[in-house]
């Protein structure tokens, strides 16, 4: 019995160890905005969309349309997902009250309590057979139309009853009946239980009528130790079916924790879905493009879903076409909306690749071998590394694990050296990364790396620019562009300092760059 | 000497047919030189790990002459194969619970229980001894003991009447006993027992309903089997159930009383002293096994009772490679060659530099020799002693200067009286509690005396000027690391003890050598 709404083929690994960048990339991409619209106070639902965000790196097209499909359902018909989810929890919650486990226990009190959890199990399979019966011809997907299927098939009311009266037979009102043989010692072994069958007052007297002799030993008032004995020769003898009932509560267990596990993410899909659409954010499922092909995406305007759900203000989007593209680079002013683009674009990759809608009009790419972060981090509080060692050491980390067809999102590296150091380590890292068919994002300051790359390979790269216009004000958005030598830093600092930068800087020079770089630029 | 005369000669894996060895372990005291040797901490743990073989007698009796050492040699040669092991291991287990058993009868109360368990020692001896049978005659072992042995059981299970007749009514019997099947109707208070009235299998119905829930559960080790360790004895309600089985199958019991009364003593004393004479081998094994892994090397030394030519290569001191070894740390491995004249080995260099490491390896080699054992090392040539007599300073120190060396004289004087020219005596720090004079010169006595008498010694002195005594003396050094004196190597070498190999050393490091000096100090 599995859910299949995570994927075709196999359960969802809830237990699946997160990538060693996971955390990384997490707090980069401000992930945690995210899963928590998703979670909405349920900690179950955050635990699966981060695992299902964090480590779907091994989706190809097919894995992840068919997991649109499920999505689109839910999207589609909250409540009976909402339903089915609550039906799962309360089943679970059922059987932890009342279940003790296994460990320590005789099987009489194994058989006992599986009897028991049985018996509520099967209201509760039977509670998602309503629920598959109401909705069968409203879903579309392949997802819910199996679980559906699968529930009314396996859990018709004949199976129901024929499993009520077997768990009532095990009670053993009359005795267990059992066969056995003799062991080396001279001990009975081997114990069969059989078939109690239509039991009643008068079986011993026609057993005994039936023929072979038979003979009864009595145990005495006070024989605790015959009483003991007694008891585990029927514990020996129920062990099997008590193991039986013991995998089948275990079995329920597990698709229950697996349905679970596989509807809060679609709970949790329907729950950002309320929270962007509330927001007045357009959403759209992604366009997938076969891996390998086509390096690059296309974003039509593509916005930072976390900015969204944490900013009360409408949100800048953007609009890029980067189709064939296996170098974007970013640069321009600061503050100018930069980062958040980097932080959109990822987070629709990791969206779109674990089957979810992202926050734009329209999205295309490829799904990536792995998606990876390199932020300029602040310095080490311990300092027990210097600021390009922690850098570089990071780069190694990655290289370990990076593999072809990866996205790496670089984000101001090699900021902790000076210019032509920073340029020179970035270009030998993204010709090896380009050479190894890796997808890089790199926002940058290093105007010699950039204005090499730009002279070098315009039709491999795009170049991007955060828009400032001539007042020095920004739009937040993106243009494309040949690289600037000037981040307007400067501004900024105006911006802090006032009246005070201009006193502080009597020779402002920000007239006399612009000229400089375009010199540069036609050489 | 063909097999079949072997094995009609055949008495022990430990002593050829025509020793007139000691049979009786009794009286054999732990050797003086045990301690000192460390070889007790090497038996104990044998004794520890084979409680109940009561090996540490078989390590306490030396052989003096060489077929006898090659006799055992071969033997152990043949148990390296690990196919021979393996079956002689199995045959000793084997053994093992049939006098498990057997020593259990007395404690049991009931006479269908004590005839069972005396029928599952009768068959497990049977098949012990059939297997060991058929194994080694299929391995064709090389020693003259195993083939002794070998063709002793072939004589044993093919012309033993006795063992014939036993091992056919044991095979008679457990048949008969495996077609008792009876039915156990348990109820609180009473148990009523009955012929199998073949009523369907409850336990299979019970998975036939649940089957679906059973898939994907790893197969487990049933829980039915009785949970008793060893031979306990049938309780009250157990006897009185196989008393009713008898009952249902009177014939079998019948024949179960008559096997009692005919075979109530079956095992042959060769077999039973085969039982535990194997175990000296394999406990051997066994101990060695995890230094053989290190990997370091076992040889088997070539023994002379002539030529005092001594030869020890790559050899270590056993007790404490184990430790070392299960600490992961590096064993360090000393070589030494007598000929000619040479009889001493004179040891001096620094404290803790592995000269006594030096001596014990020494006097462990040749005690191993003589049990006719492979010995720790790579190659070995040596001499078949009558005595092994050793003198290590002991470690409590309660005595006065005066008393020390008191002990020590009357003690070394009783070795020299009761060693012979074919005596090996070992010598570890002799009057190190007197002054350097007193010492030099009760050292020079000692050392003629030592050459007079031409016995195999080795002397551990800080005495330099004992290690070029005479043309028996050989000296050898506990070297130091020339770069770093405090690093010890625990490497003893043959070669003069000018005793500055280590002075220099140091003065190196602290570069206060002539040539340092020179040029440190500018003319």
């Amino acid at each position: 019995m599995k859910a299949l709404l995570m994927h075709a083929d196999r359960d969802f690994d809830v237990a699946q160890p997160l990538p060693a960048h996971a955390g990384i990339v997490q707090q980069d991409l401000e992930l945690g905005a995210v899963i928590n619209a998703m979670a909405a106070g349920d900690e179950l639902i955050a635990k699966v969309a981060r695992r299902a965000l964090l480590n779907s790196r091994g989706n190809d097209v097919a894995a992840i349309r068919y997991r649109q499909a499920v999505v689109a359902d839910a999207l589609a018909h909250p409540e009976p997902v909402r339903q089915m989810y609550a039906n799962a929890v309360a089943a679970l919650e059922d059987k932890r009250k009342n279940y003790w486990g296994f460990l320590g226990h005789h099987p009489s009190s194994i058989l006992y309590s599986a009897i028991h959890v049985l018996g509520m199990f099967m209201g509760r399979l039977r509670a998602l057979r309503s629920i598959a019966e109401a909705q069968a011809g409203q879903f579309q997907s392949a997802g819910f139309g199996n679980l559906f299927a699968m529930a009314q098939r396996e859990f018709n009311d004949a199976y129901l009853a024929r499993v009520a009266a077997q768990l009532d037979a095990l009670k053993f009102r009359h005795g267990a009946l059992v066969n056995a043989c003799l062991g080396p010692d001279g001990e009975s072994e081997h114990y069969a239980l059989r078939r109690p069958g239509e039991v009643n007052a008068n079986w011993l007297q026609r057993l005994l009528e039936r023929a072979p002799p038979a003979y009864t030993v009595r145990i005495a008032e006070r024989d605790m130790i015959g009483a003991k004995t007694l008891s585990e020769m029927r514990d020996r003898g129920i062990d099997r079916v008590a193991n039986t009932l013991m995998h089948s509560v275990d079995h329920i267990n597990s698709f229950f924790e697996m349905l679970r596990a596989e509807l809060a993410f679609h709970v949790g899909c329907v729950n950002l879905h309320e929270r962007l659409t509330a927001a007045g954010v357009p959403t759209c499922f992604p366009e997938l493009w076969p891996p390998g092909n086509a390096p690059g995406f296309r974003a039509r305007e593509l916005r930072d879903a976390s900015l969204v759900l944490t900013l009360t203000h409408a949100v800048v989007a953007n609009t890029i076409d980067a189709t064939g593209r296996q170098l974007v680079v970013v640069t321009g002013a600061n503050q100018g909306g930069k980062s958040t683009f980097l932080r959109s674009l990822g987070l629709a990759q990791l969206m779109s690749q674990c089957g979810m809608f992202v926050a734009a009009d329209g999205f295309s790419s490829a799904p990536c071998s792995g998606l990876f972060t390199h932020y300029k981090r602040e310095e080490d509080a311990s300092m027990r590394q210097g600021k390009l060692d922690e850098e570089l050491a990071r780069i190694g980390d990655i290289a370990d694990v990076i593999r072809p067809g990866a996205w790496l999102l670089c984000n101001e590296s090699f900021a902790s050296t000076n210019e032509r150091e920073g340029s020179e380590l970035a270009r030998q890292m993204v010709t090896v990364m380009q050479e190894r068919s890796i997808q890089v994002i790199f926002v940058t300051h290093l105007y010699t790396f950039a204005r090499a790359a730009y002279a070098q390979q315009q039709d491999a790269a795009l170049f991007l620019r955060a828009e400032r216009l001539a007042d020095g004000t920004r739009t937040h958005q993106l243009r494309e562009g040949p690289p600037r030598e000037t981040s307007y830093g400067e501004d900024l600092y105006r911006e802090i300092f006032g009246a005070d930068a201009e006193r502080a800087d009597p020779a402002g020079d920000e007239s006399g760059r612009e000229p400089r770089t375009a010199s540069v630029r036609r050489v | 000497m063909n097999d079949a005369y072997a094995g009609a000669n055949f008495r022990s894996i430990l002593w050829r047919a025509d020793a007139a060895a000691a049979t009786s372990d009794d009286g054999v005291a732990v050797p003086d030189c045990f301690h000192d040797l460390n070889l007790d901490q090497v038996v104990d743990a044998i004794a520890a790990e084979w409680p109940e073989e009561n090996l540490a007698p078989f390590f306490h009796v030396t052989l003096h002459d060489i077929a006898a050492v090659q006799y055992r040699q071969a033997v152990l040669r043949d148990l390296e194969r690990p196919a021979v092991q393996r079956s002689v291991l199995a045959f000793v287990q084997h053994m093992r619970s049939v006098h498990a058993r057997l020593a259990g009868i007395e404690k049991l109360h009931y006479r269908h229980e004590k005839e069972r368990a005396l029928l599952t020692a009768a068959d497990g001896y049977c098949s012990a001894v059939q297997n060991l049978k058929q194994e080694i005659e299929s391995l064709d072992p090389a020693s003259a003991g195993l083939r002794g042995l070998c063709a002793y059981l072939v004589k044993y299970t093919t012309e033993s009447v006795e063992f014939m007749k036993l091992a056919s009514d044991t095979h008679e019997l457990l048949s008969a006993l495996d077609a008792v099947h009876y039915g156990l109707l348990i109820r609180s208070g009473s148990v009523t027992v009955r012929k199998d009235a073949g009523e369907a299998d409850f336990s299979v119905e019970v998975e036939d309903i649940f089957a679906k829930f059973q898939q994907d559960i790893a197969q487990e080790a049933p829980r039915n089997a009785r949970g008793r360790i060893g031979i306990n004895s049938l309780n009250h309600i157990e006897a009185q159930i196989l008393d009713r089985v008898a009952l249902l199958y009177p014939q079998t019991f019948a024949t179960l009383d008559a096997f009692c009364a005919k075979h109530e003593l079956f095992a042959d004393p060769v077999i039973e002293r085969l039982a535990r004479e194997a175990c000296f081998y394999l406990a051997w094994l066994r101990y060695t096994e995890p230094l053989r892994r290190v990997p370091l090397p076992f040889c088997y030394p070539v023994v002379d009772t002539e030529s005092k030519a001594t030869v020890c290569e790559d050899g270590f001191d056993l007790a404490l490679s184990v430790k070392l070894a299960q600490e992961h740390r590096p064993v360090v491995r000393n070589s030494v060659t007598l000929c000619g004249a040479e009889r001493i080995i004179v040891v001096s260099g620094p404290n803790h530099g592995g000269k006594t490491t030096f001596a014990r390896m020494f006097g462990q080699l040749h005690w191993l020799a003589a049990l006719g054992l492979s010995v720790p090392g790579a190659r070995a040539r040596l001499f078949l002693f009558d005595r092994l007599f050793t003198h290590f300073e002991k470690e409590e120190d309660i005595a006065t200067l005066r008393g020390k060396l008191q002990d020590d004289l009357v003690r070394i004087h009783q070795i020299l009286k009761q060693a012979t020219p074919r005596s090996v005596i070992v010598l570890n720090e002799i009057f190190a509690s007197t002054t350097l004079n007193d010492a030099v010169r009760l050292g020079q006595r000692i050392m003629a005396r030592l050459s007079q008498l031409d016995a195999l010694s080795v002397c551990v002195t800080f005495l330099t000027e004992l290690a070029d005594f005479n043309e028996k003396t050989v000296s050898a050094v506990a070297m130091i690391e020339p770069r770093d004196p405090a690093l010890r190597t625990f490497k003893v070498e043959r070669r003069p003890a000018d005793g500055l190999a280590y002075a220099l050393a140091i003065a190196n490091k602290y570069r206060v050598t002539r040539a340092a000096l020179l040029q440190r100090i500018a003319p």
